[in-house]
């Protein structure tokens, strides 16, 4: 039997990608752990690993080919002794969505078609208890839910609560076929297991924005914004998946966490002198280059993670109905790409030293760039750190990135004039703004944290012992 | 020549050219490539030609009732050379109004007869030649043959009339619809083999203008696809009209003499009969035109003679497609473009469903008209569905009878249990304008309440419509 390549879940929120680029050709001979194709999900392209041997023997899915459904069959591979060229696309061709998408535990386990065994892309790399999404999205309770008569009917029929159930209609309208998936996929009953999914979501229940289809909550609709321009002053320019990804989160941000604002000033100098010691100091390696070059960033990364675990009740994210508390502070840090961008988390950030998170984040940014960072590098975290210094802007407040509890928002070091001593004297300042969730950061919790950030990047030895 | 494409699309058919021209709404280069007409057989010898033609028809058959309007029309004839050319006429203009859509829309014109040499492959586009064709001259401003490459080839070939062996068409005794079309005079008579909308189309076309003609089909009933009860009404009107109907009957041989056809046809239980005729029309289905395109050069995975598709459009191999008849049946042109923009849309990566075949609405024009939509009767029983039935006929219609069409019936089924419309079937007057009411309301997935609480017109036909959804749930006004 042929061996069915479907389309890999590369994050637990994936639904579709784009194939992205074939890096095999039919007739090709395929190990265990080559790539195959590169995907483009909604944030990254990755990388399609096979798991299995054989010879590419089909491509099914052509490359370029936009928004193809996770357990989507890509391709076919022959096994060893069997003809190629006798390789067929099961019955109904790529159509044959015969491996179930509703989530059961990792994809190896989903039923294959005709006895065929299934072969993903290596999808170990997602977090634990990720589940493959594909299955009912609750529309949220309290909204009006659009559905077709015949839906509606069927499920009142059926006791299917169709507020849980994810509409494939026009708009998102929940129709017949839904509901159908639904009954069949055992979810979205009313009562027994009414919002299954709900408790991933950091989010009250009632407070649920409306994200059918994954769009953003609605604000004005296209004719209404474009009904306030006059026609063809603008060009219309299509959204991808990482614009939609950044409204669709951000908004939610705002909308479910209340944000509160902390301004300090950091002086700079001791840490600006630091920094000269430590870069004149680095070691260099067999080219004749520094084996580490730190950045004023990499400091703000360290302090933050160091006031993260001195302030231990501030290293803590909301979930829906109790606080996640950490041990380790993780620090996400915003790098901004062409068209978005990515916040790659620096894990222990708290542990590490200063070389280690420098050399890191230059690791991340260049993946970032290149879209390539994997989904367990950016997700995660407990704070970001977002500096905008390099482009001369003194202060910003920053919106938290789910399910985060903090943002910091880092301006300019720059000369300024301050009183010491009752004398006037200049200095170098930062001036940082520390955005906190009210859920999981009363106001003096946070002034804690940003008095610990504010004392370590004013007394930077503290971060090297 | 030689040009790059981002879709290159073979057949101009209703199929191909709504597809090139959503291709072009959708910002890629496209280019159509035909080797005999824009707009296919449906504009150019099917569909469209034979409506005109119908229509000659049944202005002629109202001529001759004029006295039951109140009205008197001596010496009525007609001219067999005149109502053809009314019929080309028809198709020239349309066939004139494509190469404007398609110029308007910017989608090239290729002319000449296609063959796939490759699918893309990589950033390799696939390529396709196109070598000069005898069969029509190219219309203005076509491209010639050449070597054209796109990342994206649709097959949209279409389909072609089915030949049976030793009943092989000459177009002089034994004819298909092609010289059905333009008959340089009416035949006496006639034999039609095959009893499908095709065949159908032109006995009712023919025993209007005169001749006497005989039907055979092979099935036990006529219009095999459609409900029996609709099947068995228009077979009674048939007969009515004059049309000699067999079915259950095959045709076992044909001899060809000077000016007429003989067809030794065979019942079910074995017994021959003879019939001659003028003219036979083979009218017995159409085949997928698979054949010369290169098709099995790139491994594209053909079954049952047809293209096999995932529902989208996509075949076996990436970056070469299919749609319309050449991609299974039903072979229907308001079949074939709506494939063809889920097929574009696709490829554009636009969020599109296969088409649900159930909600596929066919259409025959013959006197009375007949039209049908999902399911019918017979096939949701065999299904084992449980399903509640309505019939409204024409009789009770005020607009039917001033219209002097009291003879008709619209049927519905509805699911029992859901209040689901599952299928729509008609007979009569303008039913072919009236079946689009019912296959919106399956499209938005009405329920039987809907169709009560929808508002239709006084006085028209659609009120049948309505009355037919009363009758299934036991509430009819009418009868």
């Amino acid at each position: 039997m042929p061996i069915n390549v479907l389309m890999p879940a590369l994050s637990p929120t994936m639904e579709k990608g784009n194939l992205a680029k074939w890096l095999k050709k039919e007739g090709d001979a395929i190990k265990s752990g080559d790539v195959i194709a590169e995907i483009e999900t909604d944030k990254a392209t990755m990388e399609v690993e096979a798991v299995d041997e054989g010879v590419l023997a089909k491509i099914l899915v052509a490359e370029g080919t936009a928004d193809v459904p996770v357990n989507e069959l890509i391709a076919l591979i022959a096994e060893e002794g069997e003809d190629p060229g006798s390789v067929q696309a099961p019955k109904g061709g790529a159509e044959a969505k015969t491996a179930p998408v509703e989530p059961k535990g990792t994809p190896d386990q989903n039923a294959a078609p005709d006895g065929a065994h299934a072969s993903y892309a290596r999808v170990d790399q997602a977090p634990e208890g990720a589940k493959p999404s594909g299955a009912a999205q609750p529309a949220g309770s309290g909204d009006r839910v659009f559905a077709s008569p015949l839906a509606r009917r069927i499920a009142k029929q059926e006791g299917v609560d169709l507020s849980a159930v994810k509409g494939s209609g026009p708009h998102g309208r929940v129709i017949q076929r839904d509901v159908q998936a639904a009954i069949e996929g055992g979810t979205a009953k009313a009562g027994a297991a009414a919002k299954p999914e709900a408790k991933s979501a950091p989010v009250p229940e009632k407070a649920a924005p409306k994200a059918a289809g994954g769009s953003a909550p609605a604000g004005l609709s296209l004719d209404q914004v474009k009904g306030f321009y006059e026609k063809g002053s603008f060009e219309e320019v299509p959204l991808d998946g990482m614009r939609k990804t950044i409204a669709k989160r951000l908004t939610e941000a705002m909308q479910v966490a209340p944000h509160f604002y902390l301004t300090v000033d950091c002086e700079l100098d001791a840490l600006m002198k630091l920094r000269e010691t430590l870069n004149g100091s680095a070691g260099k390696d067999k080219d004749g280059k520094p084996l580490f070059k730190l950045s004023v960033n990499d400091f703000v990364i360290k302090a933050m993670g160091l006031a993260l675990t001195r302030v231990p009740a501030a290293n803590a994210v909301w979930a829906e109905d109790r606080i996640l508390r950490f041990k380790h502070a993780e620090v996400g840090v915003a790098v901004a790409i062409d068209g978005g961008l990515f916040t790659p988390v620096i894990r222990k950030a708290d542990q590490k030293t200063l070389s280690a998170i420098s050399n890191e984040m230059k690791d991340f940014a260049g993946r970032a760039r290149a879209k390539k960072l994997k989904p367990e590098e950016y997700q995660g975290g407990v704070t970001s750190v977002s500096n905008l210094g390099m482009f001369g802007i003194k202060h910003f407040t920053a919106v938290i990135n789910p399910p985060q509890s903090s943002i910091l928002a880092v301006g300019a070091g720059e000369k300024r004039v301050v009183v010491k001593d009752g004398q006037p004297t200049v200095a170098q300042v930062m001036t940082a703004t520390l955005s906190c969730d009210h859920r999981v950061l009363d106001g003096a919790l946070g002034a804690e944290l940003i008095a610990a950030f504010k004392g370590l990047i004013e007394n930077p030895m503290g971060m090297l012992v | 020549m030689s040009e790059t494409y981002d879709v290159l699309i073979i057949g101009a058919g209703p199929g191909g050219y709504v597809t090139a021209i959503r291709s072009a709404q959708l910002g890629f280069k496209t280019a159509v490539i035909d080797r005999e007409h824009l707009g296919g057989i449906c504009l150019n010898w099917g569909c469209i030609p034979t409506k005109a033609l119908l229509r000659s028809a049944e202005i002629y058959h109202y001529m001759q009732h004029a006295s039951d309007y109140g009205l008197s029309a001596k010496e009525v004839s007609f001219d067999a050379a005149a109502i053809v050319k009314r019929s080309r006429g028809v198709s020239g203009r349309l066939n004139g109004g494509v190469g404007m859509l398609l110029k308007k829309n910017k989608v090239d014109v290729i002319w000449g007869e296609a063959s796939i040499e490759s699918a893309a492959k990589g950033n390799e586009p696939g390529k396709v030649t196109v070598k000069e064709t005898k069969r029509a001259e190219p219309p203005k401003g076509a491209k010639g043959a050449g070597t054209y490459t796109a990342k994206h080839i649709i097959v949209a070939t279409g389909a072609r009339p089915r030949v049976l062996p030793g009943i092989e068409p000459d177009k002089k005794q034994i004819w298909t619809y092609y010289e059905a079309m333009v008959p340089e005079k009416m035949p006496k008579s006639l034999l039609v083999m095959g009893s499908g909308a095709i065949g159908i189309e032109f006995a009712s076309f023919y025993r209007t203008m005169g001749a006497e003609v005989t039907v055979i089909e092979l099935l036990p009933q006529i219009l095999p696809v459609e409900d029996a009860e609709i099947a068995g009404l228009a077979r009674k009107r048939f007969e009515k009209q004059g049309i000699k109907i067999l079915t259950s009957a095959k045709v076992t041989k044909v001899e060809k003499g000077a000016d007429s056809v003989t067809a030794t046809v065979e019942d079910d239980k074995g017994k021959t009969q003879q019939f001659t005729a003028e003219k036979l029309i083979s009218a017995v289905g159409v085949v997928g035109n698979i054949e010369n395109l290169g098709l099995e050069k790139v491994g594209v995975k053909i079954e049952r003679g047809v293209v096999v598709t995932d529902g989208l459009g996509r075949t076996n191999v990436p970056g070469v497609y299919a749609i319309g008849d050449v991609a299974g049946p039903p072979m229907l042109a308001h079949k074939a473009e709506h494939e063809g923009v889920i097929c574009i849309e696709t490829i554009k990566g636009l969020h599109t469903h296969p088409m649900d075949k159930a909600k596929i609405p066919g259409c025959t024009y013959c006197h009375p008209q007949i039209a049908s939509v999902g399911v019918t009767e017979g096939k949701a029983k065999e299904l084992g569905l449980s399903i509640k039935v309505g019939r409204f006929p024409f009789a009770g219609n005020g607009k039917a009878i001033a219209l002097g069409e009291p003879d008709g019936l619209i049927k519905t089924i509805f699911d029992a249990k859901t209040g689901q419309l599952l299928g729509a079937h008609m007979i009569g007057a303008e039913v072919t304008e009236l079946i689009q009411g019912y296959v919106v309301a399956m499209t938005l997935e009405s329920t039987e309440e809907e169709l009560m609480h929808t508002v239709f017109p006084h006085p028209t036909l659609s009120e049948m419509m309505h009355e037919s959804v009363l009758d299934a749930y036991g509430r009819v006004i009418h009868t």
